[in-house]
């Protein structure tokens, strides 16, 4: 099926999804969703398995085509926004049998980082040591999300999409990496956030989407839903 | 443009590397050969006379059993971990990526090749009755028409089921022409009896078509889901 | 459209029979006697898929380029440079003296103009996806035909020159590469999961499409350093005959046709049979009206 282009014009300042349906075969993982979302806030994404977070969040990423609808980042295309988007999802995404600041420095070099030093910084941010030579395949889990995470912000982007970092995440670790988060969207960032465990990030987020059967369900900005209220359109 | 050949060579390096560190693979990849040689060798008599007549077809088709196995792993490291999504969500060019893995492949297969070219020279007694230095190009130009579209119909066989079975069958009946210039140029420069100046050529031409439309149609393949 | 078919139906029967008795009834071969009479099933199949598989390639072309604005109107000029410059090429004495033997500049140049014409008639008749299911069906109906010219190719030639198979045949030989690269073709849209597999199959497509002339002058040049009995005859032919394999060649172009359209419809019907239960899965409502107590607030650790 075709992508066709963003129906909407789209300010610089925002993310944009209109009308977005995704559709593996027939089943539909994304039905019609519309929002924005202001840049520089911390959202955090919620629902059920098989609401349709992983799918939307692929799809802001630009890793998944839609079938129907747009998607604005910051006024471009996902594919042209590459270099503003960093991504963090289930899988690693890095090469097991290398160590840590060997896949920086080859991720560094894609984005044409220049020099150890932002490698190194960024492996210290997230509380690991840059001099460790043992391969990110022999890493605890929590130190794989973590140096995961690393790669995620290594070209500083100005939109994170994290797809559940803390799972499988120790709760001292997953603290850490949300006072990290915290601190990126102090400086500007725009953060969003699929998990399952929301709870580590309630006075910390501005906002909680919730998701359901792939749509968008509610809006709020604590976390707890009043069922009787309309959906925000 | 700098950037793009710093990509290549970075993504180069960084498989080379891997590939030097666990040369598990490597290692096999090596006695594979060497056992398709020794294969060809009790299949083939050597001591006949016309043996020198169908070397060029044996050693080649060898080249391409070996060529086979090397090319399935192309993006073996690439799929565990889900690498290859970060490599589409960064700005770097996706033929950056295609002719860093089609350059590893061939300084691999050439190695392979290398191992296995002595071993037929020695069980078949070759003496070289045409202009040696001929097959020079050939080998180069050969072993890169075989590696060129074998890792982008790898890169095609990611997204289909028996994936290992997809990539011969869709290499082999698109590399027809590539092989007969190389079979056919090989034979001649074993045996002298005719030139093979066109055989170059060809192989020339093919591999400049095909390396175009690799280079053209690559992103395409790589933003497949 | 749809009342034509069966009178189409009756017509390319017609055609068939009439066909088929020309054939029994043309004089005999004076060199091969009837066992000639192949050559009425076995030119124009190849003829036919030919056709079909070059209409393959321009759907699959035009489909490529129709992913961006920028791409389709590129392709639009390359594709009339084509047409101006291959009517005009040939007949320039320096362009006609390179011409092989045989080849009339004005056969070049119609051959030219065809390739034009068709591209844009495939564009204008068979818009967006419509190109896709053009491309699947004259693959499929292209791959028929070309097995029939490999199976009669053999069955001629071993009476005829003792052989079943000569390696350097060009033609026989080209045909037999077409033939796989298409069965590969079939194999990947069947074998591939991609929701993009339309995208890789016109990939494939293209790259078959370089390979063909390669694989032509590549069996070529061998030839001619290894001369070999030609399989599917040279030379001039009878009138008479020729009549008669134009009429064959007739009579398979319209059952083609039927074919192509039969198969045609029912790929576009089995597409919207697929749109049709994807939409229902969009609108039907979702997940039960009322969520348990325990979808308000996440807590622990989440489920996996």
């Amino acid at each position: 099926m075709n992508v066709s282009a963003p129906e909407i014009p789209a300010p610089a300042g925002i993310i944009a999804v209109s009308d977005l349906v995704k559709q593996f075969g027939r089943f539909a993982a994304l039905r019609g969703v519309n929002a924005e979302f202001d840049a520089g806030k911390f959202h955090v994404i919620l629902g059920d398995n098989g609401a349709g977070k992983t799918t939307l969040l692929r799809a802001l990423a630009g890793l998944t085509h839609p079938t129907r609808g747009g998607i604005s980042i910051l006024g471009k295309t996902p594919h042209d926004a590459s270099r503003e988007i960093g991504y963090m999802a289930h899988p690693l995404l890095l090469y097991d049998e290398m160590s840590g600041i060997e896949n920086l420095r080859y991720f560094a070099r894609l984005y044409e980082i220049a020099g150890d030093g932002r490698c190194r910084q960024v492996i210290q941010a997230v509380g690991l040591d840059p001099e460790l030579s043992r391969p990110v395949g022999k890493f605890s889990q929590g130190m794989r999300q973590r140096m995961s995470l690393a790669r995620a912000i290594l070209h500083d982007p100005k939109i994170l999409l994290l797809d559940e970092p803390f799972s499988n995440v120790d709760v001292h670790s997953a603290r850490e990496m949300v006072g990290l988060l915290k601190g990126m969207r102090d400086t500007g960032k725009t953060i969003f956030v699929v998990t399952h465990q929301a709870v580590l990030l309630e006075g910390v987020a501005d906002e909680f989407v919730w998701m359901q059967a792939g749509q968008i369900v509610d809006r709020t900005h604590h976390l707890a839903r009043d069922l009787n209220r309309a959906v925000e359109p | 443009m700098r950037s793009f050949w710093s990509i290549t060579l970075a993504t180069l390096t960084k498989d080379i590397r891997l590939e030097w560190r666990s040369k598990d693979a490597l290692n096999a990849m090596l006695f594979f050969s060497l056992l398709v040689v020794v294969i060809f060798v009790f299949s083939f008599d050597p001591l006949a006379e016309e043996s020198r007549h169908i070397v060029g077809g044996l050693v080649w088709v060898a080249f391409l059993f070996a060529a086979v196995v090397a090319l399935n792993q192309t993006w073996a490291r690439e799929l565990r971990n889900q690498v290859l999504d970060a490599y589409r969500v960064s700005p770097a060019p996706a033929n950056a990526l295609f002719l860093a893995k089609a350059l590893g492949n061939f300084v691999l297969v050439s190695l392979l090749e290398a191992l296995m070219a002595p071993l037929f020279v020695i069980f078949y007694n070759l003496r070289v009755l045409g202009p040696a230095w001929q097959l020079i190009p050939v080998a180069l130009l050969g072993t890169w028409a075989l590696v060129v579209n074998g890792t982008f119909f790898a890169a095609m066989s990611l997204r289909t089921r028996s994936r290992e079975l997809m990539l011969p069958l869709l290499l082999f009946p698109v590399s027809i022409p590539a092989v007969l210039g190389m079979v056919a140029g090989t034979t001649n420069i074993l045996t002298g009896e005719n030139p093979a100046h066109f055989y170059i050529v060809l192989l020339l031409t093919y591999d400049v078509v095909f390396t175009t439309a690799c280079l053209a149609l690559f992103e395409t393949v790589l933003q497949a889901e | 459209m749809k009342r034509a078919f069966p009178i189409l139906a009756v017509l390319t029967a017609f055609l068939l029979v009439c066909a088929l008795y020309l054939a029994w009834t043309a004089p005999t071969d004076a060199l091969q006697g009837d066992v000639y009479r192949i050559i009425y099933y076995h030119v124009p199949s190849a003829w036919t898929a030919f056709l079909l598989f070059f209409i393959n390639f321009l759907a699959s072309v035009q489909y490529l380029a129709s992913a961006k604005p920028s791409t389709q109107r590129a392709a639009k000029w390359i594709v009339i440079a084509i047409g101006i410059v291959g009517f005009i090429a040939p007949f320039i004495p320096q362009v006609r003296q390179q011409l092989p033997v045989g080849m009339y500049p004005s056969s070049v140049a119609t051959t030219a103009l065809i390739i034009t014409a068709l591209y844009f008639l495939i564009g204008r008749y068979f818009p967006g996806q419509d190109l896709d299911v053009l491309a699947v069906t004259t693959a499929e109906v292209g791959v028929v035909f070309c097995t029939i010219v490999l199976i009669t190719g053999p069955i001629w030639a071993r009476p005829v020159w003792g052989i079943w198979w000569a390696p350097g045949d060009i033609r026989l030989t080209s045909t037999l590469v077409l033939w796989l690269i298409y069965v590969s073709y079939l194999v990947l849209r069947r074998f591939s999961d991609s929701a993009q597999t339309q995208k890789l199959a016109a990939v494939l497509a293209v790259f078959g499409a370089l390979d063909v002339p390669l694989v032509y002058f590549s069996i070529w040049f061998f030839r001619t350093q290894h001369p070999q009995p030609v399989i599917g005859g040279g030379g001039s032919i009878d009138p008479g005959m020729l009549r008669v394999l134009l009429i064959n060649w007739g009579a398979f172009l319209c059952f083609a046709f039927l074919v192509c359209w039969s198969r045609f419809r029912l790929e576009k019907l089995r597409r919207e049979v697929e749109e049709a239960e994807a939409l229902e899965s969009l609108l039907e409502p979702a997940g039960p009206a009322a969520p348990s107590s325990k979808a308000n607030v996440p807590l622990g650790r989440g489920s996996q």
